[in-house]
């Protein structure tokens, strides 16, 4: 088995120092950054996302796989920084403002870096427009928000206006998710996607940024 | 009565099974041996960090009348402004695992250790989900003890955020049971902090007062539906002492996420 199959087949078993050693061996070998990000490591993502998807494996066995992931892409850093190599897309994320849950946040912007985007997280208790002028500033084409409570929910209704009132529809894209939030919610107040659970916002954020 | 209440550790300790199926591994499903570990890990690490602390304090129905009304932003029809005029007594509430826990949780975070840091937040809210049962049962036994009720009573917890009642009554629920006391303290947003706390008002009264229909006009929107499992649960419990399954119905509150604020 090559060592780029080797470090996806680890990442898939969660094996961390296994994987930051096969990546360091395979950079040692003259394989280039980013073929190792997208054979090695994304590859191995990729399938850990289908088996999510499956219900065959379950969020942990996920969460195992990123800090694989994790580990090996902080061997690339360094190489990745240096050549400038693209990621699948930016997004925004963030906890809105008078939430200070970010758990769920936090689950979707593992995901999101493991299947290759770079996310801006701006933590939690996040104001409306900083959303905006944060995606903005870093032509970021999707936000993603998060609440857990039914009271700060509104927020959320907040950035689609601005983004509305700002006619900015047509460059930003806006996912919502969290526990007291539904697909009614995220129609009614002119969301375009809304996000069950984690794994379920990643594949509607591949798709709203044309990687599906 | 103002009561401080430090619950055993084993009395807040969520089984498996409840973790697991916040981890979305559905009952009956056998997950593999390095999740169990995971669990085990999680479990351990709450043990030894977990500060558990509660206040009760009883409250008359006209001075809880005016922590429920909150800052007036409750919809406009809600189960608890029904229910809690039938109540025989009432007490507010408060319980935190303490800061150090949440703290464990974000370091976790951090350090890319993002399995155990999940597990970790799953176990503590499922425990933290269970002080809410002691906490009823607090209650009930103190109420047992001064012999202000009778036995059958059902004592349950509802909390400011959810089933229409406005999340900024914390406001006034902290003026009266002042919880900072226990470590509890509130933000401009109404949370509080440490984030794995709850609050609310134990109701306790006939079983009756509790069963309600959840047809109100934000029940649609709404994902938890734990107050038609707390409901049924009730209902079965009716059954079984019906049936003559069970003599006496101590602790008589149905265990149940309620309504809370995790």
């Amino acid at each position: 088995m090559d060592i780029l199959s080797q470090i996806s087949e680890h990442l898939q078993k969660g094996e961390d120092q296994k994987v930051s050693e096969l990546t360091k061996s395979a950079l040692n070998q003259k394989k280039s950054p980013r073929e190792i990000l997208n054979h090695g490591l994304i590859a191995g993502m990729n399938v850990i996302g289908d088996q999510f998807k499956a219900h065959e494996i379950f969020l942990p066995d996920v969460l195992m796989a990123a800090k694989a992931m994790a580990a090996g892409t902080a061997q690339l850093k360094p190489f990745l920084i240096k050549d400038g190599i693209p990621s699948r897309g930016k997004v925004v994320i963030g906890t809105v403002q008078g939430d200070l849950h970010d758990i769920g946040k936090n689950l979707v912007g593992i995901l999101l870096k493991g299947a290759g985007f770079e996310v801006i997280d701006l933590g939690n208790d996040v104001a409306p427009e900083k959303f905006v002028e944060t995606a903005l500033s870093n032509n970021v084409s999707v936000i993603g928000m998060s609440a857990l409570l039914t009271t700060t929910m509104g927020v959320m209704k907040k950035v689609t206006d601005i983004i509305q009132q700002d006619n900015l529809s047509a460059k930003i894209k806006v996912i919502i998710g969290g526990a007291p939030v539904t697909k009614a919610f995220a129609d009614e107040i002119g969301a375009d996607e809304y996000g069950y659970d984690a794994g379920q916002a990643v594949e509607c954020i591949k798709s709203m940024t044309g990687q599906n | 009565m103002r009561q401080f209440f430090i619950p055993r550790i084993e009395k807040i300790e969520p089984s498996q099974e409840g973790v697991f199926l916040s981890q979305g591994i559905a009952r009956g499903v056998k997950p593999s041996k390095k999740i169990v570990e995971l669990y085990s890990t999680a479990l351990l690490r709450y043990r030894e960090l977990a500060e558990p602390k509660g206040v009760i304090e009883t409250i008359s129905v006209q001075d809880f009348s005016q922590v429920h009304s909150g800052m007036g932003m409750n919809e406009k029809k809600t189960p608890l402004a029904t229910i809690y005029p039938q109540s025989q007594y009432l007490a507010l509430l408060a319980f935190t695992l303490g800061e150090t826990i949440s703290q464990e949780i974000t370091r976790l975070f951090n350090n890319n250790d993002f399995a155990l840091g999940s597990m970790l937040d799953s176990v503590a809210s499922e425990g933290a989900d269970m002080a809410t049962r002691v906490g009823e049962q607090e209650f009930y036994q103190f109420l047992m003890v001064k012999n202000q009720c009778e036995p059958s009573i059902t004592v349950l917890l509802y909390s400011p955020g959810y089933c229409g009642w406005h999340i900024s009554a914390q406001k006034r629920l902290f003026e009266y049971l002042r919880p900072e006391e226990i470590g509890i303290t509130l933000n401009q947003q109404f949370l509080m902090v440490p984030l794995k706390s709850i609050t609310g008002v134990l109701v306790a009264g006939k079983r009756d007062i509790h069963i309600f229909k959840n047809n109100y006009s934000f029940c649609h929107e709404c994902n938890h539906r734990s107050c038609k499992k707390r409901i049924n649960e009730l209902k079965k419990r009716d059954k079984e002492i019906n049936n003559g399954h069970i003599k006496s119905d101590l602790r008589a509150s149905a265990k149940g996420r309620g309504s809370k604020s995790i």
